[in-house]
């Protein structure tokens, strides 16, 4: 049987893992890299590392992702990786021509420790490229860890001030999310009227049309020149603390360019968040079009509120995905018994709080008491979903096992998505995306209640 | 695209040549060069694909999560009993394990895992930075093996030691000590064969297993589809080894000759040709008159089941063009005798990590004028398949949406393939897969308004 999780909870000495719900920085890096225009990420360490971070990003977004990796030897890991690190970058810049090489860690060359800063000062670069780099050790944090770096690297390498005073234009960090729902964010700022620049844009890189030949480069990405003035910018917004808020401080610091770090615009009260926020930063009005969607998201809440109220659900993946997921659906009167993520949360103690605080927050105000963890693994959800049945999971693909195991339905959102598609092109994000949430929540909920439902309760209309 | 990759070609000159055009010889199992996009994998990617399809194992990856996250039930190999395997286990190192040392965390891993699932056997991957950090995985292995009572194998797999093939070494390796007789044991001979190098794709090996019994062949295990610790400890009491993937288990297949005197022979499922060829080898090499008379009853029972079918497709498919990159040698080859049975001719072929003795017969089945290739990029392969005109690309998960962007019809013929494609059922399933790629209306959009010149209708 596929089921092999044991229903009682015993203590868990090892702190091993048993069917992650993260996985390691570079992959997060790499992602957060071809958001960059005309950019290709490097893999700086063995040759599996970067087929399988391409593998995994090709089977969620059903593109080529292209990446260059160092090749690592066993000498290369005895004597350290900077020639072949030297070598590499004057292959990329030879053969491949980005105008920009994203040199992103492994552990392998964290643990022989490369110092990658040092190896680019001494490389030769041609004349208008540029090599950026992040550490990205696989041992610390998650996938969401290194995409958070990647991005900060690309403020410290590249964002400039070029005068005191401050552009009348927002900085926006999209965080870890798909292509669709970036496109979705952008066009909320644009329908307010409001510049920005976006970074990394993964749009039109990894959603990119069929043209009938392969661009190694697509039209998609944050250009170099558009990284370079974020520090002119007059506010940074960082979507989803987890994977936005560590470049829009450094932002700040370095440049004083003021941070509002708000929740992924998830659902109503999210969304709201940011057209509020640019509305007063930047002193526009909401537009007809933005206060019609919002009132028709309302009226669909309000015309299906009576399909959700009290439906129990257990919800996992991505910190800032969770935090938004779960917010959205108390706001339909949904019950989150389970709400885990894999990627470690944060400390109570520190400034940016805790995702186990958050998360406990929320349900508190909603009366709930539910398992909430960070740094789990879907063993354990599985095990707490034993104990106390759900009616709905939502999750990445890997929650298939349990929804399989446990009958239970199941919604697909968050990375990754390998079994499915058509995700990554469309939003869960903003008051369209929380439409969309509602429509997937409904089939899967209704979808159960018509398969399960004897002749006599089978109904039409519901 | 065209002049930035006239350079790039300069580079890798060696890796590729065309048949009738140049006399020399490919250069091949080089490493890849540093900065290049590769499609080629780590060791630890190669032992892990030969025995994860080992079902009751506990299979724990020592190392940080992504390793683990990677590998997790990608393999698409089915059980017919135990599901142990389709689980991901991780020791998930952290920064103070790097500094300290995992030796700890890992035997208490090791511990707590086969406290819950009672198996009786572990394989513990080594992945890069065990290699760095010196924990001993032999030592921390053998002693969990004693505590417990039940084989604890490590891999030697740290991704950097070489590439694929070296991982198809170390886990030849980790079998040979699996199936290393207990002290105690005496080996008893028997009649029966071990299949090598099926991992029960879509249930790819069960069709074979139902050929042979056909025959009267008494199959004793096969590598490693769908097998589980009893059946793999009895491998060396077979009398013969026959072996499909020849990249990943060609060194097994020596050694357990030299080891426990078992023959082996090549064979090949792939196409009705290769199909027909093997099952009268394995005949042969047993030498049993019965046998031989049945393998011929089968194959022509299930020829002519077959060939209409086949004859059907290749009235459709007759003058196409295909191009194919694949992991190893083996398969390469079959496929090209494949593409010829539905009247397909192979225009560039190429893989990972073939050999010189493949590429050789590789280079004496193509036309004149098919381009072959080693360790290719994904220019070369767009490049090569533009220049020849393929209609189709047989290859893996990083080269469909390549292909597809080109207009390019794919054909999954690794990890993810979705239906079994060995055997004459597979041949049929084959056939049907690329016609239905191929020939797929969707193809026809691509011309449509808004595409501008837009692409030819490959189909």
């Amino acid at each position: 049987m596929l089921d092999c999780t044991p229903k009682d909870i015993t203590e868990r000495k090892s702190g091993g893992i048993i069917n992650p719900a993260k996985t390691c920085q570079p992959i997060g890096a790499m992602y957060a890299a071809l958001g960059i225009h005309k950019c290709l990420p490097h893999s700086h360490g063995s040759q599996g590392c970067c087929s399988y971070h391409r593998m995994h990003l090709t089977r969620h977004f059903r593109d080529p992702v292209m990446a260059s990796t160092s090749c690592f030897t066993e000498g290369s890991s005895v004597f350290g990786g900077g020639a072949n690190l030297k070598a590499s970058i004057q292959n990329v810049f030879h053969i491949y021509k980005p105008d920009v090489m994203a040199i992103h860690t492994t552990c392998l060359t964290e643990t022989i420790g490369d110092d990658v800063s040092s190896i680019i000062k001494t490389a030769e670069i041609a004349e208008g490229k540029l090599v950026i780099h992040a550490n990205t050790p696989s041992y610390v944090g998650s996938h969401i860890t290194g995409f958070s770096n990647m991005t900060k690297a690309m403020v410290s390498y590249l964002a400039k001030s070029t005068s005191p005073e401050k552009k009348e234009q927002a900085n926006i960090i999209p965080g870890f999310v798909n292509p669709g729902d970036m496109r979705e964010i952008k066009r909320l700022v644009e329908s307010m009227g409001i510049e920005y620049i976006m970074f990394p844009d993964t749009s039109g890189v990894v959603d990119s049309p069929m043209t009938g030949e392969f661009e190694m480069y697509p039209e998609g990405g944050t250009t170099v020149e558009q990284l370079q003035d974020t520090g002119n910018s007059q506010i940074t917004l960082a979507l989803g603390r987890f994977a936005s808020s560590d470049p829009a401080d450094l932002l700040n610091k370095d440049y004083k360019v003021p941070v509002a770090t708000l929740k992924t615009p998830i659902g109503i009260k999210a969304t709201d968040a940011l057209l509020m926020t640019l509305r007063n930063s930047f002193a526009r009005e909401i537009p007809k079009e933005l206060e019609i969607e919002r009132g028709q998201l309302v009226d669909i809440m309000t015309d299906t509120h009576f399909h959700f109220h009290g439906k129990t659900v257990a919800i996992f993946g991505d910190p800032d995905i969770v935090t938004g997921i779960t917010e959205f659906v108390l706001s339909l009167g949904m019950v989150p018994l389970h709400v885990l993520t894999g990627t470690p949360g944060g400390s109570s103690s520190s400034a940016a709080g805790s995702f186990e605080d958050d998360i406990n927050g929320m349900l508190k105000g909603a009366g709930i008491e539910a398992n909430v963890k960070s740094a789990g693994d879907l063993f354990t959800l599985h095990q707490w979903i034993k104990n106390q049945p759900v009616d709905l999971l939502i999750g990445n693909t890997y929650g298939k096992y349990i929804a399989r195991a446990e009958d239970v339905p199941f919604m697909r959102v968050g990375f990754p998505i390998l079994d499915r598609s058509v995700h990554s092109y469309l939003p869960i994000v903003g008051y369209r995306g929380g439409m969309r949430l509602i429509e997937m929540i409904s089939n899967a909920l209704l979808d159960r209640a018509d398969r399960d439902a004897k002749d006599e309760d089978f109904e039409l209309v519901m | 695209m065209a002049a930035d990759l006239a350079e790039s070609i300069i580079e890798r000159d060696e890796f590729i040549v065309t048949k009738g055009k140049n006399k020399k010889q490919l250069k091949c199992d080089a490493d890849s060069s540093a900065g290049c996009v590769s499609q080629r994998a780590c060791v630890y990617c190669g032992a892990r694909v030969v025995l994860n399809p080992i079902t009751d194992a506990i299979h724990l990856v020592h190392g940080p999560i992504g390793c683990a996250t990677y590998t997790w039930d990608i393999r698409g190999s089915l059980s017919s009993g135990a599901e142990l395997y389709r689980n991901s286990f991780s020791t998930d190192l952290k920064e103070q394990d790097i500094i300290f040392g995992g030796a700890k965390k890992l035997a208490a891993a090791i511990d707590g895992l086969v406290e819950k699932y009672q198996a009786k056997l572990v394989f513990v991957y080594s992945t890069c930075i065990v290699g760095v950090i010196g924990d001993d995985l032999e030592a921390i292995c053998s002693a969990a093996s004693r505590r417990h009572n039940i084989e604890v194998i490590p891999v030697e797999s740290s991704g950097f030691i070489g590439n694929k093939s070296a991982g198809y070494r170390a886990a030849g390796d980790a079998l040979l000590r699996l199936i290393k007789p207990f002290e105690s044991t005496v080996v008893e001979k028997n009649n029966s064969i071990n299949y090598l190098g099926d991992f029960n794709l879509a249930g790819e090996a069960w069709i074979i297993q139902n050929y042979l019994r056909q025959m009267g062949v008494e199959l004793n295990v096969t590598f490693t589809g769908d097998s589980h610790y009893t059946a793999l400890k009895s491998a060396p009491n077979a009398r013969l080894n026959i072996i499909q993937c020849a990249g990943s288990m060609i060194y097994l297949a020596g050694k357990m000759e030299e080891l426990y005197q078992i023959p082996y022979i090549q064979i090949s499922f792939l196409g009705i040709e290769d199909t027909a060829a093997s099952l009268r080898n394995i005949a042969a090499a047993l030498g049993e008159e019965s046998m031989i008379v049945k393998a011929e009853e089968l194959i022509a029972k299930e020829t002519a089941r077959v060939e209409n079918i086949i004859k059907g497709y290749r009235a459709k498919l007759e003058g196409k063009k295909a191009a194919i990159f694949v992991g190893g040698g083996f398969k390469a080859i079959s496929l090209i005798k494949q593409f010829r049975e539905i009247g397909i001719d192979v225009v560039m072929i190429g893989t990972q990590t073939g050999r010189k003795e493949e590429y050789e017969i590789m280079n004496e089945l193509v036309d004149d004028g098919t381009v072959i290739l080693d360790d290719a990029n994904p220019a070369e392969l767009e490049k090569f398949m533009m220049e020849k005109g393929a209609n189709l690309l047989v290859g893996g998960v990083k080269e469909r949406p390549l292909a597809y962007k080109l207009g390019i019809a794919f054909i999954d013929h690794n990890h993810d393939r979705k239906h079994p494609l060995s055997g004459f059922e597979g041949a049929v399933n084959f056939a049907e897969e690329v016609y239905s790629t191929v020939c797929s209306p969707v193809w026809k959009s691509l011309t449509s308004l808004g595409m501008g010149s837009g692409v030819e209708n490959h189909g």
